[in-house]
């Protein structure tokens, strides 16, 4: 059995590894309430683009000749992925929910013998993956700098997913990311960005539209933009994501310094009350043999 | 009968403004600027470097956009815009700011003929501005 003293000290670190989880865990809940409030803001933007893109592509006269953002390159042999995490740890099973995710699909593409190519968004993931698919990464990008997800960072990275399809190095591009469902449930999601996935989305509105330009000039220029801004949704849900994954993560790891805080307390009670009564024994016994 | 319909401004990061109120809204489309009133046909189009003018009765706006989408339907206008600022917010250094921007962009060489033509319009609406 532990010794008094070593007992005392652990029970004071724990305690002060509850103060910090605590501290934490308040930060979380500050920053999930903005988390969440831009995540919801940033919803009708990108609904409205879907829909936007989605009247457009049904309107679109000649289907052959579709940009090849929306339509895709005709082949599916090479897949880009955008695995997106966050920058820190301390956030329970958010970025190991992304890997497992992402890491599977990859497992499945390279099953079918097609070439994979990743890009890392956040420095947790990149350290997770280079030890497994290190040479597939070819780009890692982090935004530790910045403080809150904005779009001129999405932009960046849906920048250079263009660039890159436009050159021809791959065919089909997918994004990881955790969607925010409530504090507790955080849904790993894989979406395919290019070629554009509509299938399955009605279009319920007869309307016709005046296009102006034509719609195929149209859509050449809202496709690109579609994907940052498809990119910056799944960065403010990750964002969001993150805070309330770190939150009830904190909020286990308080309980559980509590719960330990309470039985190293009943031990050293209880080793202290035997060693008072071992000393009582002793006093006694050499009391009655005088 | 009212001669008023709904504009709602969204940029990524929020619903940026919205109006029930306006009678008449100029937005720089891509072929030159086109202003919309009520009952106007369903329209899509897209925003080049420009100013937008937003009549109403509670007074007249102006809003400075890079870029964007717009949708006109059922008398509600929707414009998507990453980039807007509002001209009465905007002042000197900011502008003086997004012209050097612009200028620099303009200058490149290694740019496609298309976001050259952009970065001049840029230059040419911000100089307005001055």
């Amino acid at each position: 059995m532990a010794s008094l003293d070593d007992l005392k000290k652990r029970i004071a670190s724990v305690k002060s590894t509850q103060k910090i989880t605590k501290a934490m865990k308040m930060v979380a809940a500050a920053k999930l309430r903005r988390a969440q409030e831009s995540a919801e803001k940033g919803r009708p933007y990108s609904e409205k683009m879907n829909n936007v893109i989605l009247n457009l592509s049904n309107g679109i006269s000649d289907k052959e000749n579709a940009p090849k953002l929306l339509s895709g390159t005709g082949q599916e042999k090479t897949h880009l992925c955008v695995v997106m995490t966050s920058d820190r740890g301390l956030c329970g099973g958010f970025n190991s929910n992304i890997i497992k995710k992402a890491k599977s699909y990859f497992a499945k593409i390279l099953d079918e013998g097609k070439e994979l190519k990743i890009i890392t968004v956040g420095s947790k993931g990149n350290d997770q993956l280079k030890r497994v698919y290190g040479d597939k990464i070819i780009e890692n990008i982090s935004f530790k700098e910045s403080k809150n997800a904005n779009y001129f960072d999405a932009d960046k990275v849906g920048k250079m997913v263009i660039e890159k399809f436009e050159a021809g190095e791959f065919d089909v591009c997918t994004i990881f990311y955790n969607q925010f469902k409530n504090v507790i449930t955080q849904i790993p999601q894989a979406q395919q960005i290019i070629p554009l996935n509509n299938e399955g989305e009605e279009n319920n509105s007869e309307e016709s539209y005046e296009f102006e330009p034509d719609e195929d000039e149209i859509l050449s220029n809202l496709l690109p933009k579609n994907i940052s801004t498809q990119i910056f949704k799944a960065m403010l849900e990750n964002s969001a994501s993150e805070q309330g994954s770190r939150m009830s993560a904190m909020d286990n790891a308080t309980r559980n310094a509590g719960e330990m805080v309470d039985k190293l307390t009943i031990e050293y009670n209880r080793s202290r009350q035997a060693a008072i009564t071992k000393e009582l024994i002793e006093i006694i016994s050499g009391a009655e043999s005088l | 009968m009212s001669e008023e319909f709904k504009v709602e401004i969204v940029n990524p990061e929020k619903s940026f403004l919205v109006k029930d109120d306006v009678s008449e809204v100029v937005v720089p489309a891509f072929e030159g600027e086109m202003g919309i009133l009520k009952d106007h046909i369903s329209i899509i189009s897209f925003l080049k470097p420009g100013i937008i003018k937003i009549l109403s009765k509670s007074g007249d706006e102006n809003y400075y956009v890079e870029d964007g989408i717009v949708e006109f339907k059922n008398n509600n206008l929707s414009i998507l815009t990453s980039t807007i600022f509002n001209l009465a917010d905007m002042d000197k250094s900011k502008q003086q700011d997004l012209l050097k921007q612009a200028e620099e962009e303009a200058n490149k060489t290694d740019i496609n003929d298309q976001s050259k033509y952009l970065a001049d319009q840029k230059v040419e609406v911000l100089k307005t501005l001055n």
